[in-house]
């Protein structure tokens, strides 16, 4: 019997369903206690729905009704179909740390590769060592989202990694998430700290293995930049096409320090990425991009909340979104500028091509200023392809299908080209063209 | 050879009809001028013949080496060997020019039955047309004619032109937005792509493109007809009287 951890209804869980879960959840000391105020906060406010306006476009009591039971631990069987996805996504010359069904699983993973300056524990671990309980404070720490409260209540595993001062990891880290059960949920929560000076790079993979189908994943991503360092964090959502996909990122950027922030979604039913920098430090520097590739009913919301708490902060961001089909796209991408963040340099741009008349794009910008000394802009756009561009191109011997996907592939082109790296680059690239492929 | 045959063409846009009963015939190695008042029809003539979508073909044929044009795509017409300069060439910014006219003359080439150019063999080809266009390389390397002058986006028509080796050439006001020293490269990649086996038509208002370019026919369009046919001297006669004439004639 399916048990039901949120009714459609009211958005509210029974309480017992969490008594029930925490036997299976790692947790000693202080973390039972804090688990059970993350649901208590999250049962208070329910599931998001549409009259909270940042979840406007994306109303999680319509779209997904109920939360699923907990995935069961993998079995050997489940580990061995995970491995043969994970093959499919894995990112050249990168460390591989993989987590199956929200456990993690270091027989799929590199850890016999990890470069000495780079710490890496299992949040189970780092949870049920009783010694640690102001750091399982810090990691599952919530905001007033129910959907990080719920996730700060249920995580299961995850990955707390952290890379002291001054150190610089060669190889791109990735962490794949597989999902390989049907109509169960995984509440993954990583952690991720890079000292002053330090760089990373970390890419995060969101993948099923064959055969699963209709699971939800809910992940939290915490990251600190500390002052000087550098992260490049790229994440990218290939669920099951009837799987939900709730992530969110927190990130504080400090002094001089700068983010490279790129998401893509590809597939998948239900997909909300929402990613909260916070520019804490003077001299910061954000680089947020993203894609959303849609087709068929896949619901793609990105939302961006930049803070710009200090002066002299950069922000720069570049959306696309491709929607076929009665795909809908979402973008809500939301700038704070602080009373004291004078000298802020803040731009935005996102837009949408609609290559079906069924398909929707919902771009909302939402610049919020409260300085006087800034430059701030933002551009919106949405529409279909243009005519006498794809004539031209198949004026000159183009088929249609070529000349669309040419301009396709330069319309995300822009987005996609800020990534620094061009390892990354290409790897985002490749599954980018694999989605446009699949579209013919 | 006929290439290029034409009769009693009909067409319209949104049910007004533009193109009434107009006939042609091109041979392999001539150069037709097409002149003509604004609104005669010279544009929409050249944009149904390279498939653009939107005109209504009402009546009559358009043959191409005896094959029905108005049957293929745009991409099988390109293929075949019809090619439309633009007047308006469209900025196309995230395709770099190279890769562009790599994807297009690969695209053709493959339609046509023969392999792809190795990568080397293609950066020589377009090298040596650039050069002899007086196209910069670092042209090359930008979005396709984004930023480029209006001279300059001409420039890139002739380079496709030469390039992909069409049969038949459009070429539709070639000369508009071009200055004096942008017209002399343009007609002089023009004319050194003459030759017994392709035909040309060249649309233009003015007699000027036509002292760089020289027909061996002039037709005169209006209303959708071409109401007059000569030999070059048509084009100075036209200069010297205006389209005043052919508009009560049409």
């Amino acid at each position: 019997m399916k048990q039901v951890l949120a009714k459609a209804d009211a958005g509210c869980a029974t309480s017992n369903f969490l008594a029930a879960a925490l036997g299976r959840l790692p947790g000693a000391g202080l973390v039972p206690h804090i688990r059970a105020r993350a649901f208590e906060a999250y049962e208070r406010a329910g599931l998001p729905h549409r009259r909270m306006e940042v979840w406007r476009y994306t109303d999680l009591r319509a779209l997904i009704g109920e939360v699923l039971p907990l995935a069961p631990r993998p079995d050997a069987a489940a580990l061995a179909r995970a491995k043969a996805s994970v093959r499919r996504v894995a990112v050249d010359q990168a460390v591989k740390l993989v987590l199956v069904d929200g456990i993690f699983a270091p027989e799929l993973s590199d850890l016999g590769e990890l470069e000495n300056e780079l710490h890496v524990q299992s949040l189970r671990e780092l949870l049920e060592n009783s010694a640690t309980g102001a750091m399982a404070g810090l990691v599952l720490s919530t905001t007033d989202d129910a959907v990080i409260s719920l996730n700060a209540a249920m995580a299961s595993d995850g990955l707390v990694i952290s890379i002291a001062e001054g150190n610089t990891i060669r190889r791109p880290i990735q962490i794949v998430q597989v999902a390989t059960g049907s109509s169960v949920s995984a509440f993954t929560r990583s952690y991720l700290q890079l000292d002053k000076g330090a760089h990373a790079t970390v890419v995060q993979s969101f993948i099923s293995a064959e055969g699963a189908s209709g699971y939800q994943a809910n992940d939290v991503l915490i990251a600190l930049a500390g002052d000087e360092a550098s992260l490049s964090h790229i994440r990218v959502a290939a669920d099951a096409a009837d799987a939900v996909n709730i992530s969110s990122g927190i990130i504080a950027v400090g002094t001089k320090a700068k983010l490279d922030l790129f998401s893509m979604t590809c597939s998948g039913s239900i997909n909300r990425y929402q990613g909260f920098v916070t520019l804490g430090g003077e001299e910061s520097k954000l680089s947020a991009n993203g894609v959303n590739l849609i087709k068929d009913k896949l619901h793609a919301d990105t939302t961006i909340v930049v803070d710009h708490a200090v002066p002299h902060c950069t922000s720069r961001q570049k959306f696309r979104a491709v929607v076929d089909d009665c795909g809908r796209s979402v973008f809500q991408g939301r700038i704070v500028v602080r009373p004291v963040a004078q000298k802020t340099d803040a731009s935005l741009s996102t837009r949408a091509l609609l290559l079906s008349d069924q398909a929707e794009a919902d771009n909302k910008p939402q610049l919020e200023i409260s300085a006087d000394d800034v430059t701030c802009g933002h551009g919106a756009t949405s529409g279909a392809l243009d005519g006498n561009l794809v004539f031209y191109l198949r004026a000159r011997g183009l088929s249609e299908k070529d000349a669309q996907m040419l301009l396709i592939k330069a319309f995300i082109g822009e987005s996609i080209e800020e990534i620094f790296a061009d390892n990354l680059r290409d790897f985002v690239t490749a599954q980018a063209e694999h989605w446009l492929q699949e579209r013919q | 050879m006929t290439l290029l045959e034409i009769r009693d063409l009909h067409v319209g846009v949104d049910s007004r009809e533009i193109i009434r009963g107009l006939d042609l015939m091109v041979n392999a190695g001539e150069v037709h001028a097409i002149m003509g008042p604004n609104g005669s029809g010279k544009s929409t003539l050249s944009h149904v013949i390279a498939g653009k979508p939107g005109y209504e073909v009402t009546g009559g044929q358009i043959l191409f080496r005896g094959e029905d044009l108005l049957e293929m795509e745009p991409n099988e017409r390109a293929a075949k060997g019809v090619f439309l300069a633009f007047q308006y060439p469209v900025e196309i910014p995230g395709v770099t020019t190279m890769n562009f006219l790599r994807t297009a003359l690969n695209a053709q080439r493959k339609a046509r039955g023969r392999g792809e150019f190795s990568t080397p063999e293609f950066l020589k080809k377009v090298r040596e047309v650039a050069e002899s266009l007086n196209i910069p390389r670092d042209m090359l390397k930008r979005g396709v004619n984004v930023g480029f002058s209006g001279g300059e986006k001409k420039r890139n028509e002739i380079l496709q032109m030469a390039l992909f080796e069409p049969s038949l050439c459009i070429l539709d006001e070639i000369d508009s937005g071009l200055d004096i020293d942008a017209l002399r490269i343009v007609a002089s990649g023009i004319n050194g792509l003459r030759s017994p086996e392709r035909a040309m038509i060249v649309i233009t208002h003015y007699q000027r493109l036509l002292h760089y370019i020289v027909p061996d026919y002039v037709h005169v369009m209006s209303k959708g007809r071409v109401v007059k046919s000569g030999g070059k001297e048509l084009a100075l006669e036209l200069e010297a009287c205006g389209y005043g004439q052919f508009e009560t004639a049409a």
